[in-house]
């Protein structure tokens, strides 16, 4: 079956290490993939590469569009959101000022996202680096959500929240696979086995492991040698 | 293998030098490349401040080049050895050998003190302060305070005190030696400290300072001695300077200079060992002989529009130096090498800003 | 007393000046990181390009409308040379910041010495309207009207500057850019067209003080940007590199001193005592004045 987000053979080198070499998955339309593996595999770098944001060889396919040599503003305008890990929210800006510079044609979904996120409604004056951690992630999810995306790209939303916010941002996840495709890079497993339908395991720079994330999850030595954790970690 | 690369690494400069040192007894002449064969005086002067600015450029070098301070002010220590040089035996009346000593003491102590204040900060805002201590220099020398520094007319050079084979125009071959002495003492001064530790730790600090901070040692001090012995040779160079010419005149102090400096670097090659001295021979070469090119017959003969350009000599270096580092960033002496630009790649780290740095750029040399 | 008001607004006129040049000079480094070492090219091409028009302009017989519509000219030209200048020389260098430094570099000095060698180093008189070279009295002070004319101007850049970054998309895109230019890309923005508008922005104000400086200075040569660009290097690092408030109250600072310095002590020591200005703010507080940027 073709993926809507197809990865072939992507290597990526970042300062004389080879950090991936040759990963290759796909993204299946409308559902929710997970991105797993221990710290410093590469998941992040992946999903960078996919963003256009560092060197990259190999092939990456979005739909019929080949975004392998694409600029990054024009991989984005295909219709792909991103939430970066450190959530790269706009200190200087307020709230409403980054959400209106996330607009991309006229049909941005304002009721969407303040119906998911009423804080960010109520805060739009507000500078965004006066915002919690947890605001400010709501924020960046928001940016994403704000535009018809095909695609979102989400590296580690739940980083350092407490456990209050990460059933919120859960939630949010969960309205977000509904209505669009998803990558995300998670390590908390109580979120993935929530919300993800396929799982790709990293070990690495190398795809170790691919299939339905119930499978995986249910799995304790398979999760224990590619993610080393002693069974599941409820949300 | 090793062995006889190190060797090599000797042998081959001193056999530069050493040729070069013969260039006053040939009676070749070059048309055209000069006006005169090269036993003349007019090509041993033009010949002698090549290789003088090949000297500074190679103490500029040190402070850009191999351990990545961008620094605009250079030239400040340059026009202190030239004019203090020449205010001492001029207008003060010392004898040489206090004039050179005063020399060295305000050329060890002025960087000293100005560089522990500049390099307080770094990249940009370091930049900005060494031009700006160059620009009081410069002030200094417009200013004209006591009638020293003789603002737009200069200072004449006082001969008397100069040993006798430095005066004349028919010892102009002991002017060209001196200049040679001068830049070969350069040459291997800069490589040996490059290749000792502290030179390992400038180069390091070149490539990460965050690195060489967590090792343990301390950024700062070595720094402090590369800028030192960086102007401390630029101020040498003044007072060889002063001598070859004659006088002291406001363009060494100026803000021009250090950009001439800065092109110098770039056109050799940056951090290469031969670069600095390649590319100041060539800039000054250019810069001496253009304006005689400029009122060559086929320059004349073209029409204004073409005419009026080629006979400014900043204009034609300002547009090669564009075109070279379009095509060339690794200078003359990078030619050939692996990695676009090998001199420069590291030097980014100095002015690259906050707004690069965000998260999401970390690592990125993004391909856009 | 009226002297204390004359060296004022002469200070403030001479700040005026620098705060165009250094708003200019600091959001092209806040956004691109870019050192644009031919922003004094700009500063000399927009005065020149003037000054040319006023020569060309002989058949316009109101001496105030020559001037204007010389200005214009003037302005125009120095906004397409720097459109030229990003387009052609530091857009291709994307990324690469010592070379985007070094070519501007190179194409300040080309530039300034393609002037003179047109119009040799002497200094032109710059036509001026004579209203602008008459007083008027302020607090017993006769001041120079061109005065007004240039603190004017500046607080109408200040303002025009601040309303853009406030109520425009690309205000906004290039607010954010000066914090984190990848980010904007990825949100789908061509970060690059806002490169181009900062250029350009910065070109204008830069032609809109050499034709000032045409008026205070009462004449225009080759030089003139060079020695302007190096104070407002001063305003930018003082003020904070990135910040246009910054900048505006470093111009203040800094143009007060100088006229201070110079008067009270004697010629010459302003310009001194601007740099131990400089050496000391950097030494209390390397980010500037707003510490928009931390120093590495």
């Amino acid at each position: 079956m073709k993926g809507l987000l197809e990865v072939e053979g992507l290597d990526v080198f970042l300062g004389g290490s080879h950090v991936l070499k040759g990963v290759s998955f796909a993204v299946l339309e409308g559902g929710v993939t997970a991105l797993l593996g221990r710290n410093g595999v590469g998941k992040t770098t992946t999903i960078r590469a996919i963003m256009g944001l560092s060197d990259r060889h190999g092939r990456i396919r979005l739909g019929d569009a080949d975004l392998t040599r694409e600029r990054t503003d024009r991989i984005v305008r295909r219709g792909v959101g991103y939430v970066p890990e450190d959530r790269d929210v706009f200190t200087t800006l307020t709230v409403a000022e980054n959400l209106r510079l996330a607009e991309r044609n006229g049909s941005a979904r304002y009721d969407l996202v303040y119906d998911l996120f009423p804080e960010l409604r109520q805060r739009g004056g507000q500078r965004a680096g006066t915002l919690s951690g947890g605001q400010q992630q709501m924020l960046a999810i928001a940016r994403a959500l704000l535009n018809e995306n095909r695609l979102l790209l989400i590296d580690e939303p739940t980083k350092g929240l407490a456990p209050l916010l990460v059933t919120e941002v859960a939630k949010a996840l969960e309205k977000a696979a509904e209505i669009t495709t998803v990558l995300l890079v998670e390590q908390n497993l109580g979120v993935v086995h929530r919300i993800a339908d396929q799982v790709v395991v990293l070990d690495v720079g190398r795809v170790v492991h691919t299939g339905p994330a119930k499978e995986f999850l249910a799995n304790p030595g398979l999760v224990h040698r590619y993610l080393g954790v002693s069974g599941a970690e409820a949300a | 293998m090793i062995l006889a690369r190190r060797i090599a690494s000797i042998v081959v400069p001193v056999a530069v030098f050493g040729l070069l040192a013969f260039v006053p007894k040939l009676s070749v002449d070059i048309p055209r490349v000069f006006d005169g064969p090269l036993d003349t005086p007019g090509t041993l002067q033009i010949l002698a401040l090549c290789l003088l600015f090949g000297g500074v450029a190679m103490s500029y070098d040190l402070l850009f080049g191999y351990t990545g301070l961008l620094s605009f002010g250079h030239a400040l220590y340059f026009a202190i050895g030239v004019y203090l040089t020449a205010i001492g035996l001029s207008k003060w009346e010392w004898s040489l050998a206090k004039t050179l000593l005063v020399v060295a003491l305000v050329g060890l102590v002025t960087p000293l003190v100005l560089g522990t204040i500049s390099l307080r900060v770094g990249g940009i805002a370091f930049a900005m302060v060494t031009l700006a201590f160059a620009q009081a220099g410069t002030v200094i020398v417009a200013k004209n305070p006591d009638g020293l520094t003789g603002a737009e007319e200069g200072v004449f050079l006082n001969v008397d005190p100069l040993p006798n084979f430095f005066v004349g125009v028919f010892n102009m071959k002991n002017l060209y030696w001196l200049a040679l002495a001068y830049a070969a003492a350069v040459f291997f001064i800069v490589r040996w400290v490059t290749e000792s530790s502290p030179g390992r730790v400038w180069q390091a600090i070149r490539e990460n300072e965050l690195r060489v901070q967590v090792l343990g040692l301390r950024p700062f001090s070595y720094k402090l001695t590369a800028f030192v012995i960086a102007s401390f040779l630029a101020t040498a160079g003044g007072v060889v300077y002063v001598i070859v010419i004659g006088g002291a005149t406001p363009e060494v102090a100026s803000a021009n200079f250090t950009l001439s400096l800065l092109i110098m670097v770039v056109l050799g090659g940056a951090g290469l060992r031969w670069g600095a001295l390649l590319g100041g021979i060539l800039y000054t070469f250019l810069d001496q002989r253009l304006p005689a090119l400029a009122s060559s017959e086929q320059v004349q003969d073209l029409p204004s529009i073409f005419r009026t350009p080629l006979s400014e000599p900043l204009f034609v270096l300002g547009t090669l130096f564009i075109l070279l580092v379009f095509f060339l960033p690794g200078g003359i002496a990078g030619v050939g090498r692996r990695g676009r630009r090998r001199g420069l790649r590291l030097l980014d780290e100095a002015v690259r800003p906050e707004g690069a740095r965000g998260g999401v750029a970390e690592e990125a040399e993004a391909q856009v | 007393m009226s002297t204390w008001v004359l060296l004022t607004i002469t200070g403030l006129g001479l700040g005026a000046m620098y705060f165009l040049i250094a708003s200019g000079l600091s959001l092209i480094y806040g956004l691109m990181g870019v050192l644009n070492f031919a922003h004094g090219a700009f500063i000399t091409v927009g005065a020149y390009a003037s000054w040319y028009a006023q020569g060309k302009l002989g058949g316009i017989d109101s001496v105030p409308l020559r001037f204007v519509v010389a200005a214009i000219v003037g302005l125009a030209v120095g906004g397409m040379i720097a459109i030229l200048t990003e387009l052609v020389l530091i857009r291709p260098l994307y990324q690469r910041h010592i070379e985007q430094v070094l070519v501007t570099v190179g194409l300040g000095l080309a530039l300034t010495a393609l002037v003179a060698g047109i119009w040799t180093q002497t200094q032109q008189v710059y036509l001026t309207p004579t209203w602008l070279t008459e007083t008027t009295g302020v607090f017993g002070a006769s001041i120079p009207n061109d005065r007004f004319v240039e603190i004017a101007a500046a607080v109408v850049v200040l303002v025009g500057l601040l309303a853009f970054f406030r109520y425009t998309r690309y205000g906004l895109i290039v607010r954010a850019g000066v914090e984190n230019r990848a980010m904007v890309m990825a949100l789908g923005i061509d970060v690059r067209k806002a490169f181009t508008l900062v250029f350009a922005l910065g070109g204008l104000a830069a032609a809109l003080a050499g034709i000032l400086s045409g008026v205070y200075f009462g004449g225009i040569d080759p030089a003139r940007g060079t020695h302007l660009l190096i104070y407002a290097f001063i305003v930018v690092v003082i003020g904070g590199l990135g910040s246009i408030l910054g900048s505006a109250a470093a111009a203040v600072i800094v143009g007060l001193t100088q006229q201070y310095a110079n008067y009270y002590a004697s010629s010459g020591v302003g310009d001194i005592a601007v740099i131990l200005l400089l050496a000391a703010v950097l030494l209390v507080r390397p980010g500037g004045l707003s510490g928009a940027v931390a120093a590495h």
